[in-house]
This record gives C-alpha cells, structure tokens and sequence, in this order.
C-alpha cells in the first residue's frame, strides 16, 4: 500500500473516530458536570477532604481553590521529586536537584509537562505514578474545570455562583478522565505498550555489547499523558520511544485520545449553554484552523526541497519509520495546538517550515482546539473578542449568548490575552538579550532563535514539547520556564473565572434581528481571522528571524 | 393646548446624515490642534501619548544622529500626533460655533422679581434662586428656567430650537414650562424659577455642544482598553525585537524600531476615537435633540423596545371623519346636510373634518353661519355627549351613539336595527361612529377613524429589521388599540394606558434583558422617562419631564425616537469600522517594514517585499506617512459617521466586514506603493 494513501486513511480513520464520539462523549461531559447527584465514592471524598459539596462558590472562592489546589499540588510534586530516593521503587534514583525539581513540580501541575529531564535516567516509578501519572490526571482536571465554571458565567443569570471546584474536580477525575484512561491503558497494553514493575533489564545484544532497557508503568501514564493532553513522556523519547508507541494503530490511538477532550467540550459547552449551535461554531473555529495548519505542516515536510530528502519521500530526519511522513506531521499539529507537548518525531529536524507551523500553532494561544478546558476557555475569549468588534460594527453594545461585553469584561479579556505574549516576549527577549540565555542554544543563525523561541511559545501556552537542540537545563532555563508555565496558567486561570463572575451576574438579554447571531458562518469565519490577526501580528517579526528567515535562505 | 407649530410627519428617509464637513476647517483648528500637543492632555488617549513619546525619541535621535531618513521619520510621527490632535479640534469646532450662538441670547436680563408683600424688585436675571417668582410680559426675555404659575402666553423659542413659530406656554398642566432667554410674545405670565443661575437649560446645552461635559461613554471605554491591549503588546513585541534583531545581526536604529512601533499600534482608531463620540453628539445636536449624556447615544443604538405614544408619533393629532353611512331609506345628501349643519359652531378638530369631508366627497358648499342667524347652538358637553342646532323649526343633533339613540327615543322615534349594527362594526373596527339625528329620525352614522402618519409603517418595518420591537401606547380602548395598531404595523399596544401600566410595561421589558426607549412630555411621564434606558422629554413638556429624561428634543417631535436610534448605532458601527481598518492595515506594514529591516541580514526576507518597495529606507517611510496620511483621509468618515441603512444584524456585519476589513487589507498595500513611488525620489530614500 502506497504510505500516502495509507495516511490519508489514517487521517479519515481519525476525523471518523472523533466524529463519533463527540456527540455522546460531549453529552456525556455534560451529564456528568450538571448532574445533581454524587456516587457513594465521590462522597466518601468529599467526606474526606472535608467538602460541602452542594456549596456553591462565588468566582473569588473557585479561583481561591483553584490557586490553593495548585499551590499545594506544586509543593507536593516538588518534596516526592527531592526524596525520590528514599521512596520505594526508587530504583535507585538521586533525587532531583531543586531547580530542576522546581521546573518539573510546576511544569506538570501546569499541564504543560515540559521536561528538562530524562524520564528513565532520572525517576524511579513512585515519582512517575504517584507524583507524575497524578498530576497528570489533576491537571488535565483543572483545566476542565474552569471551562466549566466560565460556561456557567455564559448560562447562568442573576447569580454570583459558578458551581464548586472540589466538585467538579473530583467528577471530572472519576467520571470523565479514569473510565477513558482505563479503557484505553488496556488497549495500548494489547497493542503493545509495556506496563510492568521490572526495573531495569540489561541484556547482551547481538554485537555482544551490552544494553540496559528499562521498563515500568508505562501504559498507565502513556494514555493520561495523551488525554489530559499533558504530554510529559515516561521515557525521554517521548512517544517516538517503542515502549510509549510501538506502531501505527497506538499512534492513530495516541493522536485521538490527544484531541478528543478538546473538541468534544465543544459539545458539552452548546449543551449546558442550551444552545448546540453554539458549540458547532466554536468547533468550526477549532477545526477549521486545525485542519489547515496540520495539511499544511504535512505538505511542507513531504515537500522538502533537498534532493536527499525527496529521495527518502520526504523529510525522514528526527521522524519514525514506522509513522513515516504524514503521520509524524499529524501527531506534531496535534500535540502543538492542544497544549499536549508529547512528541513522536523531534520538532527540531522537522523542515523550517514544519517547525514553523508548529511554533505558530502555539502562539495561537493553545485553542485550536487547545488543551482540556484551558483550549475551550482560551476560544472562548476569543470569541468575544471578535464579539466585540463585530458588536460594534453592527451598531450595538456586543452581546455573547445574551451577556453584555462592557468595560469590566474587556478589561478582562485584554489582560488574558496580554499574559502569554508579554510571558513569551519577555522570556524569549532576556534570553537572547543575555550570555547564559544564548549558551544553551545548539544551533547557529535563525534556527537557534528558533529554539528559543520555541522554548518560551511551549511554556508560556503550557504546551511541553521542545526544539530538542535546546540545553534547557540550566538553572536560567529552569527558573525564566517555570515562571513561565506557572504564570502562563494561573493568570489566564484568574482573568477567566473573574470573568465568569462577570457574565454569572447579568440577565441575558433576549435575541432579536439586531443582535448578531454567533453560531453563523460568518461569525465563525470573523473569529478564525482575529485569532490569526492577533497572533499573527504579535508573533511575525519573531516568526521571521527564524523560521522564516531559516526557510527563505 | 399644543404647539402652534405644525409636527412634521414622518419624513421618509434614506441614511443618517450630519453637516457637511469642510476642508478649511482643517487650517482653521490647526492652532487648536497644536496646543492640544500637551502631554498632559494628551495622556488621556493612551494610542496617541506612545506616538507621542516616540517622536520625541525620534527627535533626540536625530540631532544626536542627523540624517535625511532620521529627520524625515521624525517630522511624520509629529505629523502624526498633530493630524490626531486636529481631528479632535475639527470636531470640537463644530460644536464651539453652536455654543456661541446660544451664548449670545444668554445676555444680562432683568427680571422682575415678585416679593412676598405682593410689590416687584428688578433684579439681575444671575441673582434669581430656586423659588423666586418673577413676572414677564410681552416682550420680555424670560430670565431663567421655570413653571408658569400663573397665566397663559405665547413664547419664542426660536433661541433655542430654531423653530420661529411661537409656542402657548400656560400654568398647570404640562406646557408650563419655559426656558430661560426666550421671549415673551403676548400676555403675561408669573413663572418660578427652577434652575439656579448657571445651571439652566441653555447653560447644559452650551457645555454639551462644547463637549466641555464630555466624558467617556461605558462602550469607549471597552474599546479603548481593547485598543491600549494592542499597544502594549506591540510595544513588548518591538522592544523585544531588538535582542533578536542582535543576534541577527541586523541591530536597529531607535529611528526603524519606533517607526515598527506607531505604524502597529492602532493609530488610525486612535487618532479618530474622540473625533467619533464628539461628531455622534453633534449630530443629534442638528436635529435638535439634546443628548445629556453620551451614555445616553449609545444606548439608544442598543434598545431593543420602543414605546411609542399613539398621538402625535403614529395618528396625526386628531380624529377625522373618512365615510358618511346613511340609515335605511335617508339619502346621503340629507345625512351630509344634517351633519354638516350640526357641525357648523364645532371648533373641535372632528367636527371641522365633517365639514371638510361634506364639502370634498358630497359637494356640500360651506354655510356662512351668519345666514342662520336665528339658529339656536346646542354646545357638546360632557352630560348629553352630544351637539347640535335647533334652526328653522330642525332639531339636528350629533354625538355619540347611546347619547343621540336616547335623544331620538325620548324625540319619540327608534332607531333602525341598521343603523346600531353599522355603529358595532365602526366601533370593532377601531373607529368611533358619531349618529346624527333630526327630530325623531335616525339620519346615519358619521365614521371617525385616527389617521395614521403617511410611511410611518415603513419605519416600523426598519426597526422590526434592525430588531427593534414597537410598542404603541394610547389611552383608547383595546378595540380600537388594535385596529390602529394593527393599520400602523406595531409589533404591540398598551390600551387603556395610565401612567402605572407605562411603568409596569418598562419594567416589564427590562427585566427581560431589553433596554426601552420612550418620549413623553407630562409630569406624570416623568417616573416612566426617568426609568426607560432612552426617555426623550418634549421641549414643550413640564420641566418635571426634562429633568427625568436624558434626552430632550427642542422640535417636540416625537418620531424623532427612531431618528436617535440610529444614531447611536451609527456612532458604534463608526468605532467599529475603523477599528477594524486599523487593526487590517497591519498587515501591509508589516510587509513594507519587516523586509526592509532585516533583508541585510537574511537577503533571503526579500521574498516579503510583495509590494517591491525600491529601498529600506524608502519602505519605512512610506508606512509612516501612509500612517498619518490616513488620519487626515477618515476625518471626514469620522465626522459623518459610516454608512447606515437599517438591516439585520448579520447584514451590517457582511457589509462592514467587506468594506472595512478587506478593504483594510489592501488599501495600505496600494497606498504604501503609491508613496513609495515619490518617497523614493527624496535624496537619500531611494
């Protein structure tokens, strides 16, 4: 079978699945987020952590749980990396140093796993299930979460309550994301995923050298690391390792589990709205921006000007021969624009425009169709940015599902979406402004910058994946990262919920012929355009020092 | 009473349109304009304060590093700031000519002030207080704001509405106020004065239209934040271009980075922004409606429900006779000579249409009443509700139904079965059926009707278009209610209105979500205007009304409503446009400018200079002026406001969005050639 052929099937095998599902996995969410009832385990939680859980919280208290959740989940990451060796199952591991333990602390709270650290050098397997694996799935949780609270401000009125985190953290975790991973940890494991406690085997290979492979719970943490869209690889290769993704149906799987969240929430949103139209639209903004950055980033690495390269049938270099060209691309769109951050192939080899492509479908600010929740509320404000303007072009104070957007919404909205571009521009400006920060770059001339660049547009969006030539550990890359990725989450975080607030206090104003209908092509097509206006502006003088410059020449 | 003068009927209409903007204006605000350059006011618009700073930058740069490109850059970004600062003074300008009409009838008056032993002290009009009774007469200047206390005269208000035609201002009911510098006409009044030196009506009206009161409304404030949002990440994206621009090897002159800065940063929005809301203003101002706040504008572009007053906005004034229907065996010549005669002494608007309508459709001259000099007038009152004549041994009589039915009875006649079904099908049919009777006999049923305003049914099709739902409210019953509501085409009515159910209705819709707008000129409006999100007092009405109400109109127009409408909708779309136009302009900037500074370092960046600019030097520059050029260009856009014909809202956006988005896009491309074209002839451009 020709390999194009067999990944255009692919690729329809994956837009089919995730067809699929969206309806009654979104329904599903929805259920699961609104229902009135709990299960006997879920409040034996709330018995134990001491909840009420038919408190409702005003936005001030969410976002308090939110930040104390996050803190306590930063320092608890932190102290099990430091004393690692003195866990079981260390396998022999030092603990981290405390920099790095820093990093890695926020960066996986964060839902950006970004790694400076070697997966099977550095952890043993209590840091990796009980530290990492967890916050794997809590993370993804928290992010769910806010959505939830800001479709609330969207649906409810008169009311400054938007439901309570420990709530819906605790029913996101146990209905939504363990049922999922379960049912898919298991099918990796069939499909050859390797999920055992055997430490590390050293044989004698066929040269008579010797190796040491080593082993561990790798399923468990593979499927939670795709569908939280987490993206922190268990071993250092990520998911091009043969452990995390053996072949072609794992990858299909991977690349599913890695979006499904994302898109299907779209569905949950036009459900609790009570309005799927709604939803389709976002979904249309996501998708249609999605599918023509990762056609494109497929075209460019088949398309590689060097002879070498087009004799291969593409660019081979840093890519799996067992995913092979397309289907490398593919998973590199995926896990850039939804702030997953696992890699099956090395971005850093990828064409100058490949890596490009994958650079912008972070600055786009991760909602295309972004990470669980953090994707849905990143579009959301989109959406009322374009709201906004479109409000005023059509001669009315601008309205979104019935709330008005006045001064105190913009304010809001505005401070989202200065944070990750000042976060990106300033972390990418002092690097290059200083010795320590141009040090760890590998390569010279545009595709250094790009490193950087790509370092900073990955933490600052919580995305996690890397320009691999960049030596980020260092004790500059650790400390301007992590404050990137904290930063880059729970400020976002703070501007959505106060938002939400915002919305949850107005009436909703009825819909009539003036107000401009936002599930419409047109309001579709009005908010793909400021997404890529807006990033596109910020982004291009960088974009063109670097892949663009490295491309051109 | 009413005015003297006639209210216009609904003049059909295309777009909103506003005074003619002329060029001079330009050299004439130009020193207002530079004085204007001070950074304190200029900080209050953040876009325009970082241009600001960078042409000072700019400048320092380059007296310590002179060069024609320096020099050229740093006299275009001061041009910049200038052509923002005359937009702003073109703006104010027009309203500064409108002020100083109105100050000149603000001259010192002498009233004639009533003391409380009954005695009169002539005062200066500046030391009159709130409670101080003074007397005027014709062809005095009324000295402040008040009520009339005490009787009735005509007053010229031409001061400040520019309607010439004078005005019945009496005390009690709801034309007793009067505004100060106007003139009495005729008679005498006694008015207490209600507002304080300073305070008054005109003293509102001068700082309005000076835009001295002018503060920022709720939807420019949003969009100012949206708009200092895209300054500071262009301001982050350009200061942090320089590391990277290092490491290129392509370092920047302060010069190219702060000219990067000002052609991103939304200048053209931000030059125009105060020029729009000030110019929004002016335009009710023209049409003689007073905006007390420009919250009020831009809410009136947002309201979803209008609640109209049948009379005088849907129905001309008053009733009128349309059909004469003749009972069983009475010829319609005897029916329109009977109801002619009886209406000869009526003086009331209905009774002057039956003797149009006999004169125009049944050929009945005119009698001189004269000739009936023996006649005996039986005058309507409120008891028999009926009038007639007794003349020549004829008994004619006309009123309403039951009233002349009795008559006839108690005459010793019946009526015919007939005649009380065509009175039922007139009333259901919304109209009123007057009888007329001779003697004992029934002679037929006089149709009245509410005559609705010719193409007022169109505009109410434009506002269902623009989403806007009508409400009529009248006093009538709910069977004529909906007659005339459903032959002017109102999506709804209140019947039987008092002011409790205006109330109740307002508060009905805006808990809905939906903002209201009404006109109303009675004291007992006054809660009703004071609650709607949009009230519109009549010039003509009580100062009870005017105070409640945020918007007063001096013509006393009520259809004006929908006028204000779409003004305040024009004055968002306006913001809206441009700010759109600005933001697309970025996009052929960056392709002039990004090229032009780093195609040294990578020759491979060439590729972007689409437009084939001829130098680095030349395509910077051609951005800057293009930049400022386009100030100056949208002034007059700014002034008149775009475009606005009324449509759903998905069509305005279409619209706008073609016009103003895509033509964002590729105007600065053509325009950045165009100057490149001649800049590069420039010694040392090119």
């Amino acid at each position: 079978m020709n390999a194009t052929f067999g990944a255009v099937l692919q690729v329809l095998v994956l837009v089919l699945a995730l067809g699929l599902v969206y309806r009654p996995f979104g329904d599903y969410m929805a259920r699961s987020l609104e229902s009135p009832r709990h299960t006997r385990v879920e409040r034996g939680i709330y018995r134990i952590i001491g909840v009420d859980s038919s408190a409702d919280q005003r936005w001030s208290v969410y976002l308090r749980s939110v930040l104390a959740f996050s803190v306590v989940s930063v320092l608890a990451l932190y102290a099990l990396l430091r004393l690692q060796a003195y866990l079981p199952y260390s396998l022999g591991r030092e603990g981290m140093p405390s920099l790095q333990s820093l990093n890695t602390a926020v960066s996986f709270v964060t839902n950006t796993n970004w790694q400076s650290y070697s997966g099977e050098a550095a952890l043993g397997y209590t840091a990796q299930m009980a530290g990492l694996a967890v916050q794997n799935f809590l993370s993804a949780a928290v992010g769910i979460a806010v959505a939830v609270a800001l479709i609330r401000g969207l649906a409810r009125t008169h009311t400054d309550r938007l439901g309570n985190f420990w709530v819906d953290l605790t029913r996101i975790t146990i209905r939504i994301l363990l049922p999922v991973a379960v049912v898919f940890g298991i099918v990796l494991i069939l499909n050859g995923v390797v999920q055992n406690f055997a430490g590390d085997t050293t044989i004698t290979t066929l040269t008579g050298g010797t190796q040491t492979i080593p082993g561990g719970p790798v399923a468990s943490q593979e499927v939670i690391k795709e569908l939280g869209t987490n993206g922190g690889g268990f071993y250092n290769a990520n998911s091009s390792h043969p452990f995390e993704n053996p072949n072609g149906l794992t990858n299909l799987i991977e690349i599913f589990l890695i979006l499904v969240i994302p898109f299907s929430l779209t569905r949950t949103f036009g459900r609790i709205v009570g309005d799927l139209r709604q939803g389709y639209a976002i979904l249309a903004v996501m998708a249609s921006i999605w599918a023509t950055v990762t056609g494109l980033l497929i075209w460019v690495e088949l398309n590689h000007a060097g002879p070498a390269l087009q004799l291969a049938g593409g660019a081979m270099e840093g890519k799996e021969v067992r995913f092979g060209v397309p289907m490398s691309a593919v998973f590199a769109s995926a896990t850039t624009s939804t702030s997953t951050g696992a890699v099956n192939s090395m971005h850093d080899s990828f064409t100058a425009y490949g890596g490009g492509l994958a650079l912008f479908n972070m600055t786009l600010g991760e909602v295309t169709p972004g990470g669980t929740g953090s994707g849905l509320y990143g579009m959301l404000v989109a959406a009322i940015v374009a709201v906004f303007i479109a409000g005023l072009m059509v001669g009315r104070t601008p309205e979104y599902l019935g709330k008005k957007i006045g001064a105190r919404e913009m304010k809001l909205v505005a401070l989202y979406i200065l944070t990750t571009p000042t976060l990106l521009l300033l972390g990418l400006g002092a690097a290059m402004a200083t010795e320590t920060g141009r040090a760890a770059i590998l390569n010279p001339g545009p595709h250094g910058l790009s490193e950087v660049f790509y370092g900073f547009a990955s933490a600052s969006n919580n995305n996690g994946s890397a320009f691999a030539g960049l030596g980020a550990n260092t004790d500059f890359y650790n400390i301007a990262l992590a404050v990137a990725m904290f930063l880059g989450r729970l400020l976002p975080i703070c501007f959505v919920l106060a938002l939400a607030g915002s919305l949850a206090q107005q009436g909703k104003a009825p819909a009539s012929a003036g107000t401009l209908p936002t599930y419409r092509p047109q309001f579709v097509l009005l908010t793909v355009g400021v997404i890529l206006i807006v990033a596109g502006l910020t982004f291009v003088p960088a974009l063109a020092l670097g892949p663009l410059a490295e491309g051109l020449s | 009473m009413t005015t003297l003068a006639p209210v216009p009927e609904v003049v059909p209409h295309g777009r909103v349109s506003s005074g003619v903007f002329e060029p001079r204006a330009l050299l004439t605000s130009l020193p207002e304009a530079l004085l204007k350059l001070d950074p304190r006011q200029m900080w209050h618009n953040p876009v325009m304060f970082v241009v600001l700073v960078g042409a000072l930058l700019t400048t320092v740069a380059a007296i310590v590093e002179p060069s024609a490109f320096a020099w050229w850059i740093t006299v275009w970004l001061w041009l910049t700031v200038v052509f923002a600062n005359l937009a702003e003074a073109v703006a104010e300008g027009r309203g500064r000519a409108q002020a100083a009409s109105l100050r000149a009838t603000r001259r010192d008056t002498m009233a004639r002030r009533l003391d409380s032993d009954g005695g009169e002290t002539t005062v200066a009009a500046t030391e009159l207080r709130l409670g101080d009774r003074v007397v005027c007469e014709a062809g005095d200047i009324i000295p402040g704001d008040g009520d009339v206390v005490d009787g009735v005269a005509s007053v010229d208000e031409s001061a400040i509405t520019g309607e010439s035609a004078p005005v019945i201002r009496e005390s009690g009911g709801d034309r007793s106020a009067v505004t100060g510098g106007t003139k009495v006409l005729s008679d005498r009044i006694v008015i207490q004065i209600t507002a304080a030196p300073g305070h008054t009506f005109i003293d509102r009206m001068i700082a309005l239209v000076e835009g001295a009161s002018r503060q920022k409304t709720p939807n420019e404030i949003a969009l100012n934040i949206l708009l200092s949002s895209l300054t500071i990440i262009f301001l982050l994206v350009v200061m942090t271009l320089q590391p990277l621009a290092d490491y290129s090897g392509a370092t920047q002159s302060v010069i190219v980075l702060v000219a990067l800065l000002v052609c991103l940063i939304p200048t053209t929005i931000g030059a125009l922004l105060s020029a729009i809301g000030i110019a929004g203003m002016d335009r009710l101002v023209q049409r003689n409606v007073l905006a007390m706040s420009g919250r009020a504008v831009e809410a009136a572009g947002d309201v979803s429900t209008l609640l109209l007053d049948k009379t005088g906005t849907i129905t001309l004034g008053n009733r009128q006779a349309v059909e004469l229907i003749p009972a069983p065996g009475v010829t319609i010549e005897q029916l329109a000579d009977a109801a002619q005669l009886s209406s000869l002494a009526d003086e009331t608007p209905e009774g002057r249409s039956i003797v149009v309508l006999c004169k125009d459709q049944y050929g009945l001259r005119a009698r001189d009443e004269g000739a009936l000099l023996h006649a005996e007038w039986v005058p309507f009152t409120a008891q028999t509700r009926m009038s007639g004549v007794d003349v020549e041994g004829r008994k004619v009589r006309k009123g309403a139904a039951g009233a002349v039915f009795a008559y006839v009875a108690s005459e010793g006649g019946r009526t015919p079965p007939e005649v009380s079904a065509t009175v039922d099908a007139i009333s259901s049919a919304g109209g009123t059926p007057l009888v007329v009777s001779e003697g004992p006999a029934v002679l037929g049923v006089v149709h009245l009707k509410d005559v609705v305003k010719t193409g007022i049914r169109e505009r109410f099709d434009e506002l269902r278009r623009m989403g806007i739902r009508t409400v009529m409210i009248t006093g009538d019953n709910p069977m004529t209610a909906r007659a005339i509501a459903e032959e002017a085409g109102v999506d709804d009515f209140l019947a039987e209105a008092t002011p409790e159910d205006k109330m109740a209705l307002i508060k009905r819709e805006q808990e809905g979500g939906r903002l209201v707008a009404m006109t109303g000129d009675g004291t007992n409006d006054a809660p009703a205007l004071a609650q709607a999100d949009v009230g519109v007092a009549m010039n003509t009405g009580t100062s009870a009304a005017k105070e409640a109400g945020n918007m007063v109109d001096l013509d006393s127009n009520p259809t004006k409503l929908i006028d204000i409408v779409e003004i305040g909708k024009q004055l968002l779309i306006t913001r809206g446009a441009l700010t759109t136009f600005s933001v697309a302009n970025d996009i052929a900037k960056y392709f002039a400018i990004i090229p032009a500074m780093f195609v040294v370092a990578y020759p491979g960046l060439d590729a972007l200079n689409v437009m084939h600019l001829s130098s680095p030097n030349s395509a910077i520059l051609s951005a800057v002026v293009f930049n400022a050029l386009v100030i100056i260009v949208l002034i007059p856009l700014a002034l008149r406001g775009v475009r606005y014909r009324p449509a759903s809202a998905s069509k305005l956006l279409s619209r706008n969005l073609w016009i103003y988005g895509l033509g964002g896009i590729i105007v600065p491309f053509v325009g950045i050639k165009l100057l490149d074209l001649l800049v590069s002839r420039i010694p040392g451009m090119g």
